[in-house]
């Protein structure tokens, strides 16, 4: 059985972990987009400006209530069918351009995880204690110092746990840009299953690896936590 | 086409897989809900080698792609063909419907015990002291006490819980399941008009509104006891409206 995993010409092992890397890549390109989208929502949800806000709050409504694989598609093929559009008006002779899949993973998955990240990012913000933020103040604090030495740190520590979920919810959605043609692990696995017809053995590989991702991440998020409350004093 | 047109055109289409999305969603938020009770007592009350299995399958189910979930039974489950048939399973496992409900009900199953042990570990320890001491017996603590009181805990969970069900069904469309989401496709590579998938989002995001609707109803009923001046309140709304 194991020489079905063997690396080289032989085996499935090196397909795979390029399948792995791809699955990676895809979740650590996705992450930043997704939390800087997080940001700007949760600010203009929180914004003073109604419409604003009603653009803020609609965008996290809408986004967490569509099916993944549907926003997928949506960018997929809408992006796909726009692009084409705007080179066919810049240069009528030009042959339809595909868009790449991996490009469309990271807007669709980018978009998804924004509107999640605004939520938690938002309850964060929420929690602080405006106590401090006037003491902030008080002591002579400029509004960046505030926002740095006050905001930022405690944020951080009460989004971590939600943005720790986000995170491995992500990961595991990754997996659906094996339906757009891209090289990821698990349609680096769907090509294995077809040449060696081994469909059970594959995909449950596919999946262990899945989780070992999973845990690893929870694992290190767990020390990110323990180190992001290392000030906090546990009334006992 | 214009927007319209396509749904005008192609409405059968979309109203049959707004049903098999919601057929698919219902059945196996159902199974996991009558599985995931027994389950959730094993978690809470059973000693750890009992548990440790379940421990097992909830981690795996938590830490892996609800899609290669399904193809490691829809696909994975024609690697024991032989053995299957004998069993007289095969036919079960060749139809996607029944991969992607089962794949969903194990799947549910899992949350939902994690959700329902969560309840019950929020029951206060005074209010089954309290049973206890009035001679209750252990299951009609459960049935009386308990039960109650942790789904009361678990209610918006559980109701979260059958939203991302609802969201994950859209992939039984990659095993040829003609959900809502694979009407969608059939429609869109028939006529490369990107509206349908529009209208698509526009009938996700209603199911889940009105599911949204429904399930707060619910949770205000099995609450009533706690704010009753406004359950009278709304009753008499109602009554007044009845009679006038």
């Amino acid at each position: 059985m194991f020489e079905l995993f063997a690396f080289g010409d032989t085996g499935w092992g090196d397909e795979i972990l390029r399948g792995l890397a791809v699955t990676v890549q895809l979740a650590i390109v996705t992450l930043p987009l997704g939390l800087a989208l997080g940001f700007v929502v949760a600010s203009a949800s929180m914004s003073k400006l109604r419409a604003l806000r009603f653009m803020g709050v609609g965008y996290t409504t809408v986004m967490r209530g569509l099916p993944e694989i549907l926003t997928l598609f949506v960018v997929y093929n809408g992006v796909g069918l726009l692009l084409n559009i705007v080179m066919q008006k810049l240069n009528p002779e030009a042959p339809p351009s595909d868009f790449s899949p991996f490009a469309a993973g990271v807007i669709a998955l980018g978009m998804v995880v924004g509107a999640f990240a605004a939520e938690v990012l938002r309850g964060a913000f929420q929690s602080l204690d405006r106590g401090q933020i006037e003491a902030g103040r008080a002591v002579g604090m400029t509004e960046g110092q505030i926002f740095r030495r006050i905001k930022l740190p405690q944020v951080w520590r009460f989004a971590l746990p939600g943005l720790g979920n986000l995170w491995i919810n992500m990961l595991k959605d990754t997996a659906l840009v094996s339906v757009i043609a891209l090289d990821d692990l698990m349609r680096m696995t769907k090509v294995a299953v077809g040449v060696t017809k081994k469909p059970f053995t594959f995909y449950l590989a596919a999946c262990l690896l899945y989780w070992a991702m999973c845990v690893f991440s929870e694992v290190v998020l767990a020390r990110m936590e323990r180190h992001a409350s290392r000030g906090v004093r546990r009334a006992s | 086409m214009n927007p319209i047109d396509i749904l005008s055109t192609y409405w059968p289409r979309l109203l049959d897989g707004t049903l098999m999305t919601i057929k698919l969603t219902l059945m196996g938020a159902l199974i996991a809900a009558v599985v995931s009770p027994g389950l959730a007592l094993i978690r809470t009350q059973a000693g750890p080698l009992v548990q440790a299995p379940l421990r097992l399958y909830v981690s795996f189910v938590r830490g892996t792609p609800i899609l290669a979930q399904l193809f490691l039974i829809f696909y994975g489950s024609g690697q024991f063909r032989p053995l299957l048939q004998e069993w007289g399973l095969w036919g079960f496992f060749r139809d996607p419907f029944n991969c992607a409900l089962l794949t969903f009900a194990l799947n549910s199953t899992a949350y939902q015990t994690e959700i329902l042990r969560g309840g019950i570990l929020g029951v206060p320890s005074g209010e089954i002291e309290a049973a206890k001491a009035i001679g209750m017996t252990r299951a009609k603590t459960m049935q009386r006490v308990i039960f109650p009181h942790a789904y009361r805990i678990a209610w918006p969970a559980l109701g979260n819980e059958v939203i991302l069900l609802m969201k994950a069904s859209a992939l039984a469309s990659v095993v040829t399941v003609f959900d809502l989401m694979g009407r969608t496709r059939q429609v869109f590579s028939k006529t490369f008009d990107f509206s349908v998938y529009l209208w698509a989002a526009l009938i996700y995001l209603c199911i889940t509104a009105i599911f949204v609707i429904v399930w707060r109803q619910a949770e205000h009923r099995l609450s009533r006891h706690l704010n009753p001046n406004a359950w009278e309140r709304s009753k008499d709304k109602s009554l007044k409206a009845t009679q006038s």
